[in-house]
Parts: structure tokens; C-alpha cells; sequence
């Protein structure tokens, strides 16, 4: 990449996002140094993270998820994981990070959700009628809301006689 | 003198224990990266099952964005939710069942933080009740689930189980033996973290302190509650009531005029600031477990969530003074230790 002032190669690189807007900025080191910008060695090193993308014209692209956007340098600075499928994008450094976590463990024991089995016919009825509830709620239809309402009791009655799936680990 | 009847499970070391998970939904993103309408559909989703299915006798639902700050902090002052999850500035509510003992916090820092809080030492039933609430959730809700790391969460210190057992232990005579540094290296070596009476970052007000499990990876829930139930807080409690006799046994003389100060002065101030209440309050219940006081440890353990601000100002029905709020503070003091 060339300098924005000049056919020099450029090696101090600002990137700013202002609103949302984007703006670079590419100078070589001497039209660096007139615009008052340091260049790297001469400064302490997390300010030039901070405000500096400097190195190679052309700095692969960091790998996102693609459910939330979520780059891994963002999940290791806050320690936060964006979404679940973060954690099988990028598997290898969450891993590190969970079992530095974890005091050294990497693999889960104990109890499995229960939806591993198949619901039973009360529980996907009341999963469905949960759906339509919600949707005469956002819609302000209340009174099929209280149909539905009362029919969510009936079968929860019935929840007892189901074949019964108390799952406790075991 | 015999310790008045008392018929919470090791009452006279431990204030309550409390088991919580914590959950997300697998279709939304986590809160973290998650829009306005998605934390508001995680609300919605999830509440319409709390209040729908029956969970428990009597299930409440709040709104937090639509409390005042007050109510959030009655909230806080009663362990009910977080203070994060008071002052959070996302779509948010909390189910609460009748007899308090049950909460679920929505989009606190996971989707779902199911918690059940027992008074006395009953571990093992707050877990049979987690439990119990979780089954029932779970066939209503997708939660998200990883073959290798079990259940999914915002943050890497709560993958695997999600679980966290706590007990929330008051240990006066080990403070008073300087015993406190021990504790604490003991708990580090067994991976676990002491808080203060107000949990994170809150240091520990009337030597009231919380012992968490920090790994939450590898080791199944049952292995965890056993660890815990069997030697954890056992342990705890033997070494404060250890120190308890050794008290007792070569500083009677000490011990009682600690005590009896702190009850007279309780008995008798106008104005109290929190600290004091709280450290004085510790005293009494320490003479109060040893039998040299009679009063009940019940009433003692109420004290420590009304002597603070919001229910205080709760109380009065309006916000008060600093000065008001000693004051009040003072007489609901006097008035419980002379009923
Ligand atoms: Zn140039
Ligand atoms: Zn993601």
C-alpha cells in the first residue's frame, strides 16, 4: 500500500471509526513523522494498539463468526463469548481459554439436557401453544391469549399422567 | 445456658446456602452481542414459560426496567438478584416464587440464572429444587449445549455444569482468633472464592463471608454438591466452632463483655451508620449462638437485610436522610432486640 501524500511505501496505518464512519489514513515514515505520528518502537506499546494498525500492506482479515460477528481478539479482551456458535468457530483458542478457566479442565461430566431425548406429545403441545401464546400477546389479542391461556392449565394437568421424564442426571 | 431451639440446620455458623445455573438459549446470541429486540425476545421467551408452566405454587415476575431503583435495590439487599442486575441497562426481569426461596434472573451476564437459596445448611435440598426447576425449563427451552463443554455460557468460568454451590457462613471467632488468613489460603488451594456478604468485590461486612466453587468443568454436579455438603461446609463449621470454644473456654470474661457491650449499645443508640450495626449485630449473634444471649439467631439473620438502606427507606414509604435512616435504623434495632 502507498502513502496517501506520496508514491512511498506507507508503514504507519490509523484506522479511526467515528459514528460509524470508517476513516484510514496511510503515510510513509516521513510524512508520518511531519503529521506528528510515532511510528512503531517509539512509542509504549499499548498505545500503538490502541491507535495504531501497523505491519504488512495487507494484514489478513481477523476470522469472525458468522452468527454474531464476534472476532476472537474481542472475545479474549473482554473474556466474554458472543454466541454458542462462537464456540465451535473458534475451538482451539476458546479451549485455552476454558481451561485456563477451569483449573485445567477440558471436558464437561455431568447432566445432559433432557431435550437429547425426544419431547413427549404434552411437552411439544405446550411448546407450540407457548409459540401462539406469545405471538397473541405481541399482537394484543388477549382474549384468544386467555383461550390459550386455559388451555396451557389443562394440559399441564396432564403433565403428571405423561409418561413421566424427571431427568436427573444419573 | 442452652442455645435457644433453633431448628435451622447448623444455624449457629451458617446463614443460608444457595445453588445456582447458569443457562442460555441456544437460538439467541449471548447478551454481549445481542440487539435491543433480541434481549427483549430472551425476556419474552423465557417469561412467558416461567409464568405459564407450573414451576412452584406462586410464581412473581418483575420487569427491572420498569421498577425504581429502590424496588431493584429491595431486590439486591434480599439476594434476589444481582447488583449487576440491578444497575444493567438491558432489557431485563426476574421470577420470583412466593416463598422467596426460588429466582430466576433473565439477561443478568447469561440468559438465565436460575438460583435457590435455603436458610441453615440444606445444601442438598436447594440442589434437589435447582434441579427439579431446570427439568422443568428445559422442555420448554432450547438451551445451548456442547458435547465437549456441557452447557454454554457468556463467560468461560461458568461452562460445563453451570452450577455453583455457595454458603454464606458467619465466622466471628476465627476474625477474633486472626484465624481468617488460614481460611482463605485453604479455600485458594481447593479452587473455591470467599466474597463478602454482598458477593463479588463486596468485602465482608459483620464477618459474614460466601464460599463458592470457582470449576464448573469436569466434575458432575453430585460430585461438586458432595464435595461440598460432606467437607466443605463441615469443615467451615468445625473450625469457627472450634474456635468458638477455645474462646469460651480461656476469654469468657472477654467474650461476655464483647457481647453484652454490643447488645446494650443495640439496645440503646438512636443513631446507627450501617458498619456499626452490622459489626455490632455480628456480636450479639455470635452471644446468641453460644447461648450467653438470648435472642434468636431468626431475628438476628432478618436484621442484617433490614438495617440496610433501601429497606429501610422502603419502611418509611419515602427516601430518607442519611440521618433518617440511622435513626430509623436505631429504633427498628431496639424494637426487635426487646420483642
Ligand atoms: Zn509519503
Ligand atoms: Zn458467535
Amino acid at each position: 500500500m502507498k502513502c496517501d501524500l506520496c508514491d512511498k511505501p506507507a508503514v504507519v496505518h490509523e484506522v479511526s471509526i467515528n459514528n460509524g464512519v470508517k476513516k484510514e489514513v496511510h503515510l510513509c515514515l516521513e510524512h508520518a513523522q511531519a503529521a506528528g505520528l510515532s511510528i512503531p518502537g517509539q512509542q509504549p506499546i499499548n498505545q500503538l494498539l490502541k491507535k495504531f494498525v501497523v505491519g504488512q500492506a495487507s494484514a489478513p482479515e481477523a476470522k469472525r463468526c458468522e452468527r454474531c460477528g464476534s472476532t476472537f481478539s474481542q472475545i479474549r479482551q473482554t473474556n466474554l463469548i458472543g454466541c454458542p456458535d462462537c464456540y465451535t468457530t473458534f475451538h482451539e483458542p476458546i479451549s485455552s481459554l476454558i481451561e485456563q478457566a477451569q483449573f485445567g479442565s477440558t471436558a464437561h461430566v455431568g447432566r445432559v439436557p433432557n431435550q437429547l431425548h425426544t419431547p413427549t406429545q404434552v411437552e411439544l403441545r405446550t411448546r407450540k401453544l407457548l409459540k401462539e401464546l406469545d405471538a397473541a400477546v405481541t399482537a394484543e389479542q388477549y382474549e384468544r391469549a386467555a383461550d390459550l391461556r386455559d388451555r396451557l392449565d389443562k394440559l399441564s394437568t396432564e403433565l403428571p399422567n405423561d409418561e413421566h421424564s424427571s431427568g436427573d442426571a444419573s | 445456658m442452652n442455645a435457644p431451639i433453633d431448628t435451622i440446620p447448623e444455624h449457629d455458623v451458617v446463614l443460608t446456602t444457595r445453588a445456582r445455573l447458569a443457562r442460555n438459549l441456544s437460538d439467541q446470541p449471548f447478551l454481549n452481542r445481542a440487539s435491543d429486540l433480541q434481549c427483549a425476545h430472551v425476556v419474552r421467551t423465557t417469561q412467558r414459560v416461567m409464568l405459564d408452566v407450573p414451576i412452584t405454587d406462586q410464581m412473581v415476575w418483575m420487569d427491572l426496567d420498569e421498577l425504581t431503583p429502590l424496588d431493584r435495590s429491595l431486590l439486591v439487599e434480599r439476594h434476589l438478584i444481582s447488583q449487576n442486575h440491578a444497575e444493567s441497562s438491558l432489557h431485563r426481569g426476574v421470577a420470583i416464587s412466593g416463598n422467596e426461596q426460588l429466582s430466576i434472573m433473565v439477561n443478568e451476564e447469561d440468559h438465565l440464572r436460575i438460583q435457590v437459596l435455603k436458610s441453615g445448611a440444606r445444601l442438598q435440598e436447594a440442589y434437589q429444587e435447582l434441579m427439579r426447576v431446570d427439568t422443568i425449563l428445559e422442555q420448554h427451552l432450547d438451551f445451548a449445549f456442547h458435547d465437549q463443554w456441557g452447557y454454554l455460557a457468556v463467560c468461560p468460568t461458568n461452562v460445563g455444569t453451570g452450577i455453583r454451590f455457595s454458603v454464606m457462613v458467619h465466622l466471628p471467632a476465627l476474625r477474633i482468633a486472626n484465624e481468617l488468613g488460614k481460611v482463605r489460603r485453604a479455600a485458594k488451594e481447593l479452587h473455591l472464592a470467599v466474597r463478602g456478604y454482598y458477593g463479588e468485590g463486596s468485602e465482608s461486612t459483620g464477618n459474614i463471608y460466601q464460599v463458592s466453587n470457582q470449576v464448573t468443568l469436569g466434575r458432575s454436579e453430585e460430585d461438586l454438591l458432595e464435595e461440598f455438603a460432606t467437607r466443605i461446609i463441615p469443615g467451615l463449621i468445625d473450625y469457627e466452632r472450634s474456635a468458638r470454644e477455645v474462646l469460651v473456654r480461656s476469654n469468657a470474661t472477654l467474650l461476655d463483655d464483647r457481647v453484652h457491650r454490643a447488645d446494650s449499645v443495640l439496645r440503646s443508640a438512636r443513631l446507627l451508620k450501617l458498619d456499626e450495626a452490622m459489626k455490632l449485630l455480628s456480636r450479639v449473634r455470635l452471644g446468641a449462638a453460644l447461648g450467653r444471649l438470648d435472642v434468636p439467631l431468626e431475628a438476628i439473620d432478618q436484621l442484617f437485610v433490614q438495617v440496610q438502606p433501601a429497606h429501610l427507606s422502603q419502611e418509611a414509604g419515602t427516601t430518607l436522610t442519611e440521618s433518617d435512616v440511622q435513626s430509623l435504623r436505631a429504633s427498628l434495632v431496639r424494637e426487635t432486640l426487646s420483642a
